[in-house]
């Protein structure tokens, strides 16, 4: 069985499994890191986003081999940690506003903000209403409104 | 009215006739810290006023549901329950509560929170709740529907709090040597005149009771409430922004590896043979393959074995209970089914709107897809999963293990969304066949594509309308509505057996019963009746974030639209106004109107809608504003349907007491989301046998680029001092205000629903052999 090296929210980690394996079952079914969920397994629904080396993906869509060995991969778990805080302005923002209904999406809804805020700051301006349509998470209790003000008021406090 | 009459108990009543506030009684249990208790099912219903009555108007006397309704049943139907809820303080000063219910992202841990916080004078961060296993000693209490939960435990978790806090106040005064009338309890610590105090978790033992005891408390009057009525943050929500929230397929059970389903092309379809079942059990990982009732299960070391495992089973399959069935074949049907209108003969110069609506087939699937956690062995099982009826679920799993009830233990896990979903068990009683058959313990879960394909829907329908009328007045109402049958095999027919005798409705079916429980005009529109029918059990149907209302609701606020128009032009608001029974539901309107700046000038293409819904002593008003110019239906996403855009919305929502209001406009907020998802852009579409859904980007439910921008809501003062339903309340509402808003951009009346679903396929439908889709592999190339 092939094994397959990487870092993981700051920590290398081996995990032995098939190549074509999709990084999100290695995860959450090998590793036992669940805070990326299931809700599609073809890319669509992005309740497993999680970041890889700091840009959003879904580990759903990718096979652990395309992994290597010095690729950051970032979970909902790690992402306080990369801001060197308990939790993340983002995260923050999520409490204040109350965003989370059941908060099965909301792993998710958090990576693909952090990455969403960071790609508008990249192109030299702060997240604004076209950016917030352009997010894809689906949130099936529909608490889309209170996402888009957190996002808003966490990217301000954002470094 | 028998059954109004013996509600009538209630501390409102009390007050009412001036006999003081209302005593309950409690229990002190023997145990070895403080532990008290209260009879669920003691809530009271709120005695309903007589509807105002509005100015010359033709009266309409009240349907069936205006008297008792679906909700009321619910309540009445956990009164004789003789079993306990308990709150155990413990000695580090916090108080455990394992509440009956299921947490499904309603926020019933955190308002159960707040009543036990309110009544004990403890910080809210000191009360932790959980989810109570299945307890089949509380019979028909421990269903989570109907918007029920809150109106059905208001009274029970104060009353045992209450007790709670008389005991901490009783065991205090002997450690101080002081009279209790001395000591007063603050934040989770009793406090003396003289200075000195002791905390709750230094008073748990002393104050635990050696014998079962009963005692009688009063509740704290309504102007003296410091948590009820204001708004908290849910008590689960660091977990969930942390990952660390624990759904089902989270929980660690040893040696309960990841399993899936290979499932029938055709819905419910059968297994004829298995072509290699051999070959695919040697596959990497995968541990087990056997047949069961719904196709191949497959048990492997990870979901991704599973999933190439269940696509690469051949199977030869038999029918199932629609093959060959579409969307016209059941619409054909239902309009067979359709119960006359008949309608008394009339005045003469008397005029008619009739209108015929078709709501095509909806799925309830939640972000969680169906899944649970079994552990079968030969004497008794295991089960964790999102359970709704949990007690429903336990017996019908030892029935079919062939097990007594009491060898199946049933957690209920908290879960991923509902919508109606979880009332049912699909996946609980499936994964137990599973572990039965492997003689293993499993993780199930189902792909997506099951959840659209093989789960529940919400039942296809069409509703009639007539409404005849002068230039003055609305003189009839009537109303048909006629559904795919609706699967109420969940613990909601037992509810309806236990309490026939009492209903204000005879000898009807389980669906027909709901129908008349839950369905009501908020109009005085002369004499009105609404009627359902069903055709058709060929589907897997359940409810949707409401049963009926939605799609009825959307049927008569369009028909008063059409109404107001030909009755000389009328302004929508107005007309409503000038119709509606109740004054909380004009006071809802009044304020959305208001907010919304109702009747403002808009361009060409775009327009405000307004409706109204009333429902299990709650009442909301929504207005919403629509773009539909080719500017904005013609917008392009990638994999996307756009279409018309909800542009605002503005909703006022009277509950009658709000014990969270933050809470409650989140239910609110989904609501919305739900009914614009209804109106313009989430259905099914049936086609020989099966649903072309398979994935979120087929299944059209609300996304970003089509929330409003501008949401405002509004939670209304308290009106009646006691919590009405809130958890479906808003989707009729919106579905309603969004339809007719969609009328009046367009000019005409929407009639189909939802309304894009003649429109081109906006997707390519996935094979549904195999069934369920390879993962992809590109994700790194759409990395951001």
């Amino acid at each position: 069985m092939p094994q397959h090296t990487f870092i993981l929210n700051g920590r290398a980690v081996t995990a032995e499994v098939e190549d074509d394996a999709r990084l999100l079952w290695v995860l959450r079914d090998v590793l036992d890191v669940t805070g990326p969920k299931y809700g599609c397994g073809v890319g669509v629904c992005r309740a497993c986003t999680s970041h890889i080396n700091g840009r959003a993906f879904t580990p759903c869509t990718v096979p652990v081999k395309d992994i290597a060995p010095t690729d950051e991969i970032t979970t909902i778990e790690g992402l306080p940690a990369t801001v060197g805080r308990d939790l993340h302005p983002l995260q923050e923002a999520w409490l204040d506003l109350d965003v989370a209904q059941c908060g099965y999406c909301q792993p998710g809804q958090i990576m693909t903000a952090v990455a969403q805020v960071r790609r508008a700051r990249v192109e030299g301006r702060e997240i604004d209403d076209a950016d917030l349509d352009e997010i894809r998470n689906i949130c099936r209790c529909g608490t889309y409104n209170r996402i888009r003000e957190a996002i808003v008021a966490g990217a301000r406090r954002m470094p | 009215m028998g059954a109004r009459d013996d509600a009538w108990q209630g501390e409102e009543a009390a007050a009412r006739r001036g006999t003081g506030r209302r005593r309950f009684l409690g229990y002190v249990l023997a145990a070895p810290t403080l532990t008290v208790a209260a009879q669920l099912g003691e809530a009271a219903l709120a005695p309903r006023q007589a509807a105002a009555q509005a100015a010359s108007v033709v009266p309409s006397l009240p349907g069936p549901s205006e008297i008792y309704d679906l909700n009321d049943m619910l309540t009445h139907a956990t009164l004789p329950t003789a079993n306990l809820i308990t709150i155990r303080i413990d000695a580090d000063g916090t108080a455990a509560f394992a509440l009956p219910r299921a947490e499904v992202g309603q926020g019933i841990t955190t308002s159960s929170a707040m009543l036990i916080a309110e009544e004990l004078d403890l910080p809210l961060d000191k009360v932790r709740v959980t989810l109570a296993d299945a307890r089949p000693e509380l019979l028909f209490n421990q269903l989570t529907g109907g918007s029920n939960t809150t109106i059905s435990t208001f009274t029970p978790i104060r009353v045992a709090a209450a007790v709670a806090r008389g005991r901490l106040l009783r065991a205090a005064a002997l450690e101080l040597g002081e009279v209790v009338g001395s000591l007063t309890a603050r934040a989770g610590a009793v406090v003396s005149t003289t200075g000195r105090s002791l905390t709750y978790g230094e008073l748990a033992e002393k104050a635990a009771a050696r014998t079962d005891t009963a005692v009688e408390v009063t509740l704290k009057d309504r102007s003296r409430f410091t948590v009820i009525g204001t708004p908290q943050r849910r008590i689960d929500a660091l977990e969930a922004v942390t990952g660390r929230k624990k759904f089902a397929m989270d929980v660690q059970v040893p040696d309960a590896l990841p399993t899936m389903v290979c499932r029938p092309p055709t819905i419910n379809g059968t297994v004829r043979s298995v072509a290699n079942l051999d070959a695919v059990r040697t596959m990497p990982g995968i541990t087990d393959v056997v047949r069961i009732s719904t196709g191949v299960a497959v048990r492997g070391r990870t979901f991704g074995q599973c999933i190439d495992a269940v696509r690469a089973l051949k199977v030869t399959w038999g029918p199932g209970t629609a093959d060959g069935a579409s969307d016209e074949t059941v619409l054909r049907k239902l309009k067979a089914a359709e119960p006359p209108l008949v309608v008394s003969p009339l005045p003469l110069l008397t005029k008619a709107v009739d209108a015929r609506f078709t709501f095509h087939f909806a799925s309830n699937s939640a972000l969680e897809t169906n899944c649970a956690i079994a552990d079968v062995r030969a004497d008794s099982a295991e089960i964790w999963a999102g359970l709704k009826s949990p007690i429903a679920a336990q017996e019908q799993i030892a029935h079919r293990l062939g097990l007594p009830i009491g060898a199946v233990r049933v957690h209920v896990t908290e879960g991923g969304g509902s919508f109606g979903r979880k009332l049912f068990h699909d996946a609980a009683s499936e994964a137990a066949e599973i572990s039965k058959a492997m003689g293993k313990p499993v993780k199930l879960m189902w792909h997506r594509a099951d959840d659209f394909r093989q789960g529940r829907t919400h039942p296809m329908s069409t509703s009639r309308v007539r409404a005849t009328y002068t230039p003055g007045e609305v003189l009839t109402y009537a109303q048909r509505h006629t559904s795919v049958a609706t699967d109420y095999g969940h613990g909601f027919g037992e509810v309806i057996t236990s309490q026939a005798a009492r209903l204000p409705v005879a000898d009807l079916t389980f669906s027909q019963t709901v129908f008349q429980l839950t369905q009501q005009s908020p109009y005085h529109f002369g004499a009105t009746t609404m009627l359902l029918n069903e055709t058709d059990n060929g589907y897997n149907t359940g409810a949707m974030r409401n049963i009926y209302s939605p799609n009825v609701r959307c049927a008569q606020e369009l028909v008063v639209d059409e109404l107001a128009k030909r009755m000389g032009d009328q302004d929508p608001y107005a007309f409503r106004r000038r119709f509606l029974k109740d004054e909380r539901a004009r006071a809802v309107l009044d304020k959305v109107a208001e907010l919304g700046s109702w009747g403002r000038a808009m361009p060409a293409g775009t327009a405000q809608g307004i409706a109204v819904h009333p429902e299990y002593h709650s009442f909301v008003a929504v207005l919403a504003e629509i773009d539909c110019r080719p500017e904005t239906t013609g917008r392009k996403i990638p994999d996307a349907y756009t279409g018309p855009r909800v542009t605002k919305v503005v909703c006022a929502v009277d509950v009658g007491l709000a014990v969270n209001p933050l809470g409650l406009e989140a239910q609110m907020m989904g609501g919305i989301i739900d009914g614009i998802a209804v109106t313009l852009t989430s259905g099914l579409h049936l086609r020989d046998g099966h649903f072309l859904e398979g994935s979120w980007d087929n299944y059209f439910y609300t996304r970003q680029w089509n929330t409003p921008p501008e949401l405002e809501i509004v939670v209304m003062p308290p009106t009646t001092g006691r919590p009405g339903g809130a958890g479906e309340l808003a989707v009729a509402g919106a579905m309603a205000a969004v339809a007719c808003a969609y009328g009046r951009a367009t000019g005409t009346m929407p009639t189909t629903f939802p309304v894009n679903h003649a429109e081109p396929l906006g997707f390519e439908p996935p094979p549904t052999t195999p069934p369920i889709p390879a993962s992809p592999t590109d994700g790194l190339d759409r990395a951001f």
